[in-house]
């Protein structure tokens, strides 16, 4: 029982490898310390090369717990500890996660929930792949909370966007759910890691050397233009207290209205005045465009090459593909709707097209196919077909 | 109910307490967060109090190497006013919160206060899994049979027979012997007092908070509100003369490992009849904590 070789922490360099490796390597240069998960196609793969790589690169743990519950409880656990943590996941597990991740929300605890969608509701189609959790990602838990998800769509997104989670996560005191499809896990293609000081890795915010830890207020963001409070950690004296009751800025539970609104204000209002932090979206000749493809994931990558053979014949199309999904873009839908018309491709019943009518304020084309395929590029291309005027 | 009441003597209360008199415990407790939810007389204040006293007297581990955690639940505010690092999980997680703190930071000592429903309903799964991991945690239940914040429902606890909200007919499934689960699971200590036994109680956290490993100490508490009043078990002080009653000293040489003799009795109208109390197991040769066996796991060989 015990490891044999100390491994390199970063790999650089290209490798021919599928997404759930390229998602630890990530979190691996982030500087994860903790892993626990339960076992759950499609992100098995995830569980099994963490166990292998983490403790080899001088991590403090990797392995697996007894459900899904204690994993997201035991990483909240550890993140007041002081450690970057990740869970991974898929549907089934995604939705036990809930109430856990609705804890971190409210407590600020800063972490990776990585979801492998596949096909569901209930056990559905384990194996396969699916874009059905955008609404749970955002409103999944109870209550009312601004959720964080980013959504790759290739192998080496998965690597850049676990980092860009990781940072986004550290210093919003925010979990952040990266998003990815069951293709995008499993597929094979090419990535590159660069070198170890090239991949920026941001930690959090603590509170300066010289506080007085008697007096220290943990949820107190006065002086704080981001309005993330620092975050103390369990074991450095500062006495601490969390709660998911809705909390004063000692931390401590009082069950008042104007607290209560003040508190979830802050949180939203957190993300409004840090969105510059958010991945930008991946656009594709979208400003002459009369007819706008929405997409995210794999299905995105259908759309391009849609996009790709429209422009070949002579349509003005364009492909929109939002990597942050939650909180929503609405600023860009609303653009995007005043010039062109929209179509929304999904590996859903439908759920991005949801917010994107709202914010279009018109009604959009739905192009969609569930059962672990995205909608072939010929049916995309019939929809932009029937919007382009003549 | 209301001759039960006439028995006690009150003449010992104090009415109005002078301004200056302190807590004995007051540099524990976290003043801003008092006065507690608890009703007068409720035995989750009896067993902060003697938790804290163990801090004080029988611990050997700093205190600011101690953290606490609690579910939801009456018990589980009691983090709340403790003044030592501490969090407040969500329903039943508040032992794998802790393990998580636990793993990532070795050096600290989770102590889990929770209560019956929390961790034994909601949270037994975590709860055996950290005993068969021997996580290095003191697990400290207090078992007052019932679900007290929500009004009194019957928990996995209730004795049968017991009348609750939710059993107007009283209690028909059998309930759980704590003690026993957590034995079977693989706690390395384990002990179980009521709160009439405030010093052993005190002296048992003590020992729990010492031991290497999952300690585990059950707490037959008096919920006179919920249980005792839809019982007939009387106030607050008559349900603690009725521990005093019922409770029988047994040790490791008496229980050997027939752990089935630490089995609570109850019978209808007379309340609790037989408590058996004591430590219960003290693994001698106490087996590597669980965070201490990640860790040489994970040691690089030279």
């Amino acid at each position: 029982m015990v490891v044999e070789k100390q491994q390199q922490k970063v790999l650089t360099g290209t490798y021919f490898k599928n997404g759930n490796w390229a998602i630890i390597e990530g979190a691996i240069a982030s500087g994860i310390a903790e892993f626990f998960a339960y076992p759950i196609s499609p992100a098995s793969e995830i569980v099994e090369y963490v166990t292998y790589r983490l403790p080899a690169v001088g991590g403090k743990a990797a392995f697996i717990v007894e459900d899904e519950i204690a994993s997201i409880n035991m990483c909240i656990g550890a993140s007041w500890a002081g450690s970057k943590v990740l869970t991974a996941t898929s549907g089934p597990g995604f939705s036990l996660k809930q109430e856990g991740l609705g804890l971190a929300y409210m407590t600020e605890t800063p972490l990776v929930c990585v979801n492998i969608m596949r096909g569901g509701p209930s056990t559905g189609l384990p194996t396969f792949s699916a874009q059905g959790d955008y609404m749970q990602a955002q409103f999944g838990s109870h209550g009312d909370y601004p959720a964080i998800a980013l959504t790759p769509w290739s192998v080496q997104e998965c690597f850049d966007l676990t980092i860009e989670a990781f940072n986004i996560s550290e210093q919003l005191r925010s979990p952040v759910i990266l998003l990815a499809d069951g293709e995008v896990g499993r597929m094979m293609e090419e990535i590159t890691i660069p070198d170890e000081k090239d991949i920026k890795v941001i930690n959090r915010k603590q509170p300066p050397k010289n506080t007085d830890k008697s007096k220290f207020r943990q949820y107190d963001v006065s002086g704080q233009d981001d309005l993330v409070p620092p975050m103390a950690h369990f074991g450095e004296g500062y006495k601490i207290f969390g709660t998911g009751l809705t909390h004063t800025e000692d931390g401590l539970p009082k069950l008042d209205e104007d607290l209560h609104i003040e508190l979830i204000t802050r949180l939203y209002k957190k993300l409004e005045v840090n969105k510059h932090l958010f991945p930008e979206p991946y656009t594709y000749e979208i400003d002459d465009a009369e007819v706008v493809v929405i997409a995210t994931g794999i299905t995105a990558r259908a759309c391009l090459q849609a996009v790709i053979d429209a422009r070949d014949q002579g349509m003005k199309v364009g492909l929109y593909r939002p990597i942050t999904v939650w909180p929503f873009p609405k600023e860009d839908i609303e653009k995007i709707a005043q010039k062109a018309e929209i179509i929304v491709a999904e590996m859903s019943m439908g759920q991005l097209i949801w917010p994107v009518e709202r914010f279009a304020k018109k009604k959009c084309t739905l192009v969609r196919r569930i059962g672990g395929t995205p909608p072939e590029p010929k049916k995309i291309l019939d929809a932009v077909r029937k919007l382009v005027k003549k | 109910m209301a001759e039960k009441s006439k028995e006690i003597d009150k003449s010992s209360i104090i009415k109005r307490p002078p301004m200056d008199l302190n807590h004995p415990q007051e540099t524990l407790l976290r003043k801003k967060a008092i006065p507690t939810i608890y009703c007068p007389g409720c035995g989750i204040g009896t067993t902060i109090h003697a938790f804290l006293e163990a801090l004080t007297k029988y611990s050997k581990i700093p205190q600011d190497q101690i953290f606490v955690v609690s579910g939801i639940g009456c018990t589980g505010r009691a983090s709340g006013y403790i003044n030592l690092d501490g969090f407040h999980a969500i329903h039943g997680r508040a032992i794998p919160f802790a393990s998580g703190v636990d793993i990532a930071k070795p050096s600290l000592k989770p102590v889990v206060i929770s209560g019956d429903g929390d961790l034994f309903s909601i949270g037994l799964g975590h709860l055996a899994h950290a005993a068969r991991r021997n996580t290095d945690m003191t697990v400290i239940c207090i078992n007052n049979a019932i679900y007290g914040l929500t009004g009194g429902q019957d928990a996995p606890t209730t004795p049968v027979g017991a009348k609750t909200r939710s059993t107007p007919y009283g209690k028909i499934s059998f309930p759980f012997n704590l003690s026993h689960i957590t034995i079977a699971n693989g706690a390395t200590f384990c002990a179980r007092y009521t709160v009439y036994e405030f010093v052993q109680l005190s002296k048992a956290i003590g020992r729990a908070i010492n031991h290497q490993g999952f300690s585990f100490i059950e707490v037959i508490s008096n919920c006179h509100v919920n249980f005792g009043r839809r019982n007939d078990l009387g106030d607050s002080i008559a349900m603690r003369q009725m521990f005093k009653k019922a409770r029988v000293r047994m040790n490791e040489e008496d229980i050997g490992f027939n752990w089935h003799k630490t089995d609570i009795e109850y019978e209808v109208g007379k309340g609790f009849t037989k408590i058996p109390t004591g430590v219960f197991l003290n693994e001698k040769d106490e087996p590597e904590e669980f965070s201490e066996r990640i860790t040489d796991a994970y040691e690089f060989k030279k």
